[in-house]
């Protein structure tokens, strides 16, 4: 497949990971933390770790939409579900992921709940537009990536006159998540965990460009390397981050050069801008409340705003205790380290939202790397 | 009906739980209802084979019966439609014990309003499909249910064939050091059937490969009676199927990603679709497992049949106490292959 394979290139990997393994110096291990869970699912579904050098080590980030909405927001979906005469539909990797009391929207649809899957938000304007005498409600997620598509449904509605359209909004930011992540005191003054750098966003850097990492790079010295989602994307990548690190260098680099530019995608943060704003604080799964890192629906489009429709619960129920996801999130413990992981926690019945998303570091791992668990044990 | 003997780590909660899409989707839930709920209640020693069919003793020989419903979801695809797909599912169940299919019943289910000219196309689809096949529809069932208590149309096959002597063919019967063979390209079912549903919008020329294998499956007998294990990869495609068998067989697998023939178009939808094509349903292909001596015979007997043109050896049985299924990847490196998580495709078959 044209545009893909080239990326794909089996022989080429070989001969990037050589050159990784050469230019990597062996008095030394690099932490490369991969925000997003793109590159989490690439590495371990491509069997990366395999071919890079044992003192490189991905440490897997935060970067997973449906990894970091806390267990609030899912219930609050959920609640959203069982109101009068409401449809609410969200993306295929929501309906899995649960809630407290062990619900998910899964579960809500097979006790009789209107809930459907959507591909596209525009699909869930057409579901509304079928179903005048009922309430649609777009359960929105997503990093920056998937903002603009709900700003385009919300245009959409708008244009077509719907007044049974709402969007539940749990859009977030990634450059302050990065930016919690390398405030934590495990990284500023524990000590505990290590990051020398990190392969930034694909799809998000796409739309928001590569500049807002250019304060990373400088406030904290740690480089960014913006990379496609691709094996050899990553695999190079690493070796422009192993190079900085060796350099002493701490820039912004974009190896995503295909797709991504410094400014990003103008029509899309102009039409994100003209119809969200900023929330004060929002909750993280993992990370807790993280200042101005989400936002919600402007004042001029409040009729499209569930929260403002509906009195929505604004509980946030704690994790499972023995869930790590949140230590998982912050890159402070490995998915093995979690006592559930494996045991009650797996795929089909996951405990975390880790565990949920493909792109969760606990599902990746459980999903393609868990051979290398026993084969370690065995040893 | 397959199952196989595994432990899940909780439980089925009979108590509150519901029925899911999960567990109809060909993975581990579903797995984990058929043993807990199915197998523990019909409890008998054919049923415990495990297999997508029952084999038992009669007077003069080896028997085959095996049964499937299909809900299939749009009624008509490219390259197929549910009618031609009740009786090449069903008599595929039956080739895959290496028998000879000998007939089929079929029960209709049909919801008020369906209009007369889609069951007619349906039935006129199944009638060429088992002329074809030359295995008979010999008897029947017609319910119908009001409306809004069904979609439609949905159809139940159950099929019967000899095996013929001296052919033993499970699928606890894979040993280490055992090859894996796959009939031709993985995943065009599934894509085929999702490229029809209207919330989609995206074309593509991809046709169902939906067909009866048992040509296939008597070709192959011929030149290596010894076959171990046959499987036609449905629901979870590829992936789910190979480590049903692992499972049940008690061995790992390692499969090389590079061997695995995919279509560039199934694989450019399945990218845009973010689906796995080693997850797709097939309804047309076959996984072969035999002792490594049978392999060169077999992949020349399959490559000589219509059906079997693009026959390829994926990988090798080997011992795991695990029984992982791995691949080594086109990077390089290895991972798991593991069961599908919930529902990727619903109403595929």
């Amino acid at each position: 497949m044209k545009y893909i394979d080239e990326y794909r290139d089996g022989d080429l990997a070989q001969q990037l990971a050589r050159s990784i393994a050469a230019e990597a110096d062996t008095g030394r291990t690099y932490h490369l933390m991969e925000f997003c869970g793109g590159h989490t699912h690439a590495i371990s579904r491509y069997g990366l770790e395999d071919i890079l050098p044992a003192n490189v080590r991905m440490v897997h980030g935060p970067g997973c939409p449906v990894c970091v909405l806390p267990v609030g927001r899912i219930d609050a979906a959920i609640w959203l579900a069982g109101q009068h005469s409401v449809i609410l539909c969200t993306y295929g990797d929501m309906l899995r992921v649960p809630g407290s009391k062990r619900l998910s929207l899964l579960k809500a649809k097979a006790e009789g709940r209107d809930i459907r899957m959507v591909y596209s938000t525009l699909d869930a304007v057409k579901l509304a537009q079928a179903n005048p005498d009922r309430k649609v409600v777009f359960f929105a997620i997503g990093f920056e990536t998937t903002t603009p598509p709900t700003a385009v449904a919300i245009k959409q509605a708008q244009a077509l006159g719907l007044t049974n359209f709402f969007v539940f909004c749990n859009h977030v930011l990634t450059p302050s998540a990065i930016a919690q992540i390398l405030d934590s005191p495990e990284v500023r003054t524990l000590g505990t965990v290590k990051l020398d750098g990190f392969i930034g966003p694909a799809h998000v850097s796409t739309i928001i460009g590569s500049q807002p990492y250019e304060y990373f790079a400088e406030e904290y010295q740690r480089p960014v390397v913006i990379a496609g989602f691709e094996p050899l994307d990553v695999l190079q990548a690493v070796r422009m981050l192993v190079r900085q690190i060796n350099e002493n260098r701490f820039e912004v680099e974009n190896e995503f050069s295909r797709a991504v530019t410094r400014d990003g995608n103008a029509k899309a943060k102009s039409l994100v801008a003209e119809m969200f704003e900023l929330r004060k604080s929002f909750e993280w799964r993992g990370l807790g409340l993280v200042p101005y890192s989400a936002l919600r629906i402007k004042e001029d489009y409040a009729g499209f705003d569930a929260e403002r429709q509906w009195d929505v619960p604004k509980d946030s129920p704690p994790d499972n205790k023995a869930c790590e996801c949140g230590a998982i999130l912050r890159g402070v413990k490995k998915p093995t380290d979690c006592k559930l992981f494996g045991t009650i926690c797996t795929p089909e019945n996951p405990m975390g939202s880790c565990m949920v998303s493909a792109e969760g570091a606990c599902a990746a791992h459980w999903t393609y790397g868990r051979f290398r668990d026993t084969k370690a044990q065995e040893a | 009906m397959t199952l196989s003997r595994r432990t899940h780590p909780r439980p089925l909660d009979v108590k509150n739980g519901r029925v899911d899409l999960t567990h109809g989707g060909g993975g581990r839930a579903m797995a984990q209802l058929v043993d807990e709920l199915f197998v523990a209640a019909f409890d008998n020693e054919v049923l415990s084979q495990g297999n997508d069919q029952g084999a038992f003793n009669v007077p003069g020989g080896r028997m085959v019966m095996s049964t499937d419903g299909y809900v299939i979801s749009p009624m008509f695809f490219p390259g197929g439609d549910i009618g031609s797909l009740a009786v090449h599912g069903t008599i595929n169940d039956v080739a895959m014990a290496g028998a000879v299919p000998i007939g089929l019943s079929a029960g209709f289910i049909i919801e008020e309003g369906f209009p007369l000219a889609d069951l007619e196309r349906v039935v006129k689809s199944m009638a060429a499909a088992s002329k074809a096949a030359g295995v008979p529809v010999m008897t029947g069932d017609t319910k119908v249910v009001e409306k809004g208590k069904g979609d439609g149309l949905f159809i139940t096959t159950a099929g019967i064939g000899m095996v013929p002597p001296g052919i033993d063919i499970s699928g606890d019967k894979a040993r280490p050091g055992d090859v894996i063979l796959v009939s031709g390209s993985m995943g065009d079912h599934g894509v085929a059937v999702m490229s029809q549903r209207e919330s989609l919008g995206f074309e593509t020329e991809i046709l169902s490969d939906s067909a009866a294998l048992h040509t296939l499956v008597a070709a192959m007998i011929k030149v290596a009676p010894g076959i171990r294990v046959l499987r036609d990869p449905t629901r979870g495609g590829l992936a789910a199927t190979l480590n049903e068998i692992a499972v049940q067989s008690g061995v790992g697998m390692e499969i090389r990603e590079t061997d695995i023939p995919i279509k560039p178009q199934v694989m450019g939808a399945c990218e845009l679709l973010g689906l796995d094509p080693l997850y797709v349903a097939n309804e047309g292909k076959l996984i072969c497992i035999c002792g490594p001596d049978d392999a060169p015979a077999l992949l020349a007997a399959m490559q000589a049949h219509p059906l079997g043109v693009d026959a390829k050896v994926i990988g090798i049985c080997d011992q795991d106490p695990h029984h992982f299924v791995r691949m080594k990847t086109a990077m390089g490196g290895t991972r798991v292959v593991d069961w599908l998580a919930g529902e990727q495709l619903p109403r595929i078959c």
